[in-house]
């Protein structure tokens, strides 16, 4: 076989890909990670992780990525920042085209996460940046003494309010059923929260404001069918994610989510083609989850490319 | 930081964005964001890579809340392009750096 770029791609930067790339370069393969933006992906925006093994008192999303990244780095995982375009993975040797050049590989790891769903209502992208936000920890310092609108019944969406509380003077959590979805610890702290005032059954149908940005929202009550103005300055989404799989066109097999389709190996659907962390379809989205995916990708992905040779 | 970016501060916001001579990046960021910190070593990098070309400076919205709200921002990252002294692009986000390459290349 010809000699290849890389033993190893990874696309995408977040948890799942450092993580990979950890256990690839620590397999001494040849391996190239590919982020976008800068390494770190969804968990940049959390304002406070508690649930990840190995630190009791919690620690940033940016602290994690920082950790993981020097991890990384520490083995010998190359971090670019860059784009898949189009890719060519069909045959034993992988083809990637980037922003730049292309390069090839023997297998290829996608990490690529998912990003906040939109809901789609007139106003949102408006006013996107100027009172609509999906970044608590970003954004809640602009609200101190404001009120604010929360939408989703999540986890996200639960802990992200909680943290908006300690800025906003009030915080209206919109959920469209009568009852949280988000983790039974995180329902507690917020039905005890003053400040969280639940808007239950209701979605919001507009994003109201004028030039110098959001100044309230308009929501239906699903149950009655009627509908109010709640006059805030600000509102933040958190209902539910899309998977970043728009690049691969018909590459790999997609379920109707458009998530990856993999199996307990990460297996894609195509033979040295790997998947895991949020981009893949799992029954959780976490820290914790997508390290675990990515640690067997990762062997995975090792013993194809040895088997190979 | 990079030698190539400057701090601004509502003071010097006039002079050094408004009144430069050369287009300017402003990059808004705080301590407290992530993404802002994430996203730094790419400007960074965009900084070295269009030196002499395009000016690019950083606002810390914490230290200074005048100019940030005459602009409307109330997310961070915010990227403000200005040219002539005008603002001409802005990205709000942590967003591709080909998106901002793009913005770059188209106006210089």
């Amino acid at each position: 076989m010809k000699p290849t770029d890389y033993d190893l791609v990874i696309i995408g930067g977040g948890p799942a890909g450092l993580t990979a790339a950890i256990y690839a370069a620590r397999a001494r393969l040849k391996v190239l990670i590919l982020e976008k933006s800068a390494p770190g992906g969804q968990i940049l925006v959390t304002d406070w992780i508690e649930n990840y093994p190995g630190f009791p008192e919690g620690l940033t999303g940016a602290d994690l990525v920082e950790k993981m990244t020097a991890q990384a780095r520490r083995f010998g995982a190359e971090i670019e920042t860059n784009q898949v375009v189009s890719l060519d993975v069909a045959g034993p040797v992988k083809r990637l085209t980037l922003n730049d050049r292309e390069i090839t590989t023997k297998a290829v790891i996608i990490c690529t996460g998912a990003s906040p769903r939109k809901l789609g209502v007139p106003g949102e992208a408006e006013f996107y940046g100027r009172g609509i936000s999906t970044c608590a920890t970003c954004d809640a310092p602009f609200y101190r003494n404001s009120v604010v609108a929360a939408v989703g019944g999540g986890d996200t969406a639960v802990q992200e309010s909680l943290f908006l509380t300690r800025f906003a003077k009030k915080v209206y959590l919109i959920h469209r059923r009568d009852q949280l979805r988000a983790t039974r610890i995180l329902q507690e702290r917020a039905s005890e929260n003053d400040k969280i005032e639940m808007v239950w059954d209701s979605v919001v149908t507009k994003v109201n404001g004028t030039d110098a940005g959001v100044n309230g929202i308009t929501v239906k009550n699903v149950k009655t069918g009627e509908t109010k103005d709640l006059a805030v300055d600000g509102c933040f989404m958190w209902v539910g994610i899309l998977p970043n799989t728009a690049f691969l066109k018909d590459a790999v097999t997609l379920d109707k989510g458009g998530f990856v389709v993999v199996n307990a190996r990460m297996e894609t659907s195509v033979p040295g083609v790997y998947a895991a962390g949020d981009v893949r379809n799992t029954p959780l989205r976490q820290v914790a989850t997508a390290v675990g995916d990515a640690a067997i990708a990762a062997f995975e992905a090792a013993a194809y490319i040895e088997a190979m040779e | 930081m990079s030698e190539n970016i400057i701090d601004v501060s509502d003071k010097t916001f006039d002079a050094e964005v408004i009144k430069s001579a050369l287009p300017v990046l402003v990059d808004f960021w705080a301590p407290w964001c992530g993404p802002c910190k994430a996203i730094g070593p790419v400007i960074d990098a965009m900084s070295k890579d269009y030196a002499g070309k395009v000016k690019f400076v950083k606002c810390n919205v914490d230290e200074n809340q005048l100019t940030p709200a005459t602009y409307g921002i109330r997310a961070i990252p915010t990227l403000l392009f200005f040219k002539d002294g005008k603002k001409v692009e802005q990205i709000v986000g942590m967003v591709e750096k080909s998106k901002i390459e793009a913005i770059l290349k188209q106006n210089t």
